[in-house]
């Protein structure tokens, strides 16, 4: 339970860590290390390199734009959660935040070690991709943005080549009346989730919805799409009886969900339509005007 | 493999201690500096037996490299308390048998301390998700859970009595 031997590498920019990173075929970007250290310990990681970006302090702000709401790579978990900006601007994203590991995980943990790592259970690319976000990714011949739809591309794997890192995260801001929820079913506090589903509800002059936006994570080998199964919600106010059961049937007929040691595919199966209409109810009722209760659960 | 000089304050003295960059945190901190109170048990990130503070937050030693934690300020179970003058989480810990083996208890104690620093009138709800990250095998966490709401209860009346 020790890791093999490495060189370390302290980072003090972004681009001197691609310089190291584009130097050497087998460096390993750390952060907060606390997906990366495990394998490491368990020696299923075992890289000769480690290049350190911990004290590359440029990567760890949270700005607020016009548009968007950029969150810088660096930025722990616990940060994500408790910023006032991300409350305001992005609540979605806190929700997710909150939802990760434990106390002593998300202070340790990163924004972008989360998005680069890309487990299909992580919560907060299930978020992006439903918050249609953009992937700020800096390699060898400069920045280039690759959208979150388009990033999270199989098991643990994305659209970063080698020698890029993900340095941050743009958010587009919240407008009108959105409101969002994150619903995970988990055997126990801080496990990953078993599923979960990010939504977003917005909701038009008379109270029904207008608009409605619903990704999964836990069903597949990345984030899924479940928007087209919720069409049925456009127009109505409240998710009862025959509605429920329609759009429970209707999100079952688009994820053919993994069994593994968690979880069966059955179990999966009928776990992502109860969490998916729970998440709605919620962003529904936020929608409404309770947006920003209960975002730290 | 050659190792590196981390100057780092561990309970309040500056120490320096010579190990190779893949030496955990967690052993830095028992085998070259003796603090045997740090418990390591699952060395996966799971426990949180080896929870320790770096500048006032909690996190899994066993997750973080000794090299990384340069400049830093660390309190382990050491830097609280002592064997005559209890810190108020120990003593509520052991009037409410919130330890029965004890291995679990330094990161327990750390991470109850974190939580009273951070939250200034926790709900029994909170404790709870709070302390999710400390697993103990012993007590079934009745006694952990108690203990802690008991401190912040004591705390939230002196608070009161202060400003009556």
């Amino acid at each position: 339970m020790k890791p093999s031997a490495f060189d370390y590498i302290a980072a003090s920019t972004a681009s001197d860590a691609i310089d190291v990173l584009s130097g050497s075929t087998d460096a390993q970007l750390i952060a907060g290390g606390q997906s990366l250290v495990p394998l490491m310990n368990l020696r299923l990681a075992r890289p000769m390199v480690l290049v350190d970006i911990n004290r590359v302090g440029e990567l760890g702000r949270i700005d607020v734009g016009d548009a968007a709401i950029r969150v810088g790579a660096l930025s722990r978990h616990s940060e994500v959660q408790a910023s006032q900006s991300v409350r305001d601007h992005a609540p979605l994203i806190a929700e997710a935040a909150s939802l990760i590991g434990h106390v002593a995980i998300r202070n340790r943990g990163t924004f972008g070690g989360s998005v680069a790592h890309a487990d299909p259970a992580a919560e907060l690319p299930a978020a992006l991709v439903a918050l249609n976000a953009q992937i700020l990714v800096l390699g060898t011949t400069g920045e280039r943005t690759v959208p979150a739809t388009e990033f999270f591309t199989g098991h643990f794997s994305t659209a970063l080549r080698s020698a890029e890192m993900v340095v941050g995260v743009e958010v587009p801001r919240r407008t009108g009346s959105v409101g969002s929820a994150f619903e995970e079913f988990t055997p126990r506090t801080g496990d990953f989730a078993i599923v979960g589903v990010a939504a977003t509800v917005e909701l038009s002059d008379d109270g029904s919805c207008s608009n409605v936006r619903v990704v999964a994570c836990g069903v597949d080998d990345r984030p899924v799409d479940l928007t087209d199964g919720c069409q049925t919600l456009i127009g109505e106010r409240t998710i009862e009886g025959a509605l429920a059961r329609d759009l429970g049937a209707q999100v079952a007929r688009l994820v053919t969900p993994p069994t593994d040691i968690r979880a069966t595919s059955q179990d999966r199966l009928e776990l992502i339509q109860l969490v998916t209409i729970e998440a709605l109810r919620r962003a529904i009722t936020r929608a409404g005007g309770a947006e920003n209760e209960e975002v730290d659960r | 493999m050659s190792t590196q000089s981390v100057q780092v304050i561990v309970n309040g003295r500056h120490r320096s201690v010579d190990v190779e960059p893949r030496t955990l945190l967690s052993d830095a901190l028992r085998e070259e500096l003796g603090l045997l109170g740090l418990h390591s048990a699952c060395e996966q990130g799971v426990c949180g037996s080896c929870t320790v503070l770096i500048d006032g937050r909690s996190v899994r030693s066993c997750l973080t490299f000794a090299v990384q934690v340069a400049d830093a300020e660390v309190v382990t179970i050491e830097g609280v308390g002592s064997a005559d003058v209890l810190h108020h989480v120990q003593d509520a810990l052991s009037r409410h048998h919130g330890l029965q083996c004890g291995y679990c208890t330094p990161g327990v104690v750390l991470s109850a301390i974190e939580l009273l620093d951070t939250l200034s009138e926790p709900t029994r709800n909170d404790v709870e998700e709070w302390m999710s990250g400390n697993l103990c095998r012993c007590t079934g966490y009745s006694g952990i859970i108690n203990a802690i709401c008991d401190v912040a209860q004591s705390r939230s009346e002196v608070a009161q009595g202060d400003q009556s």
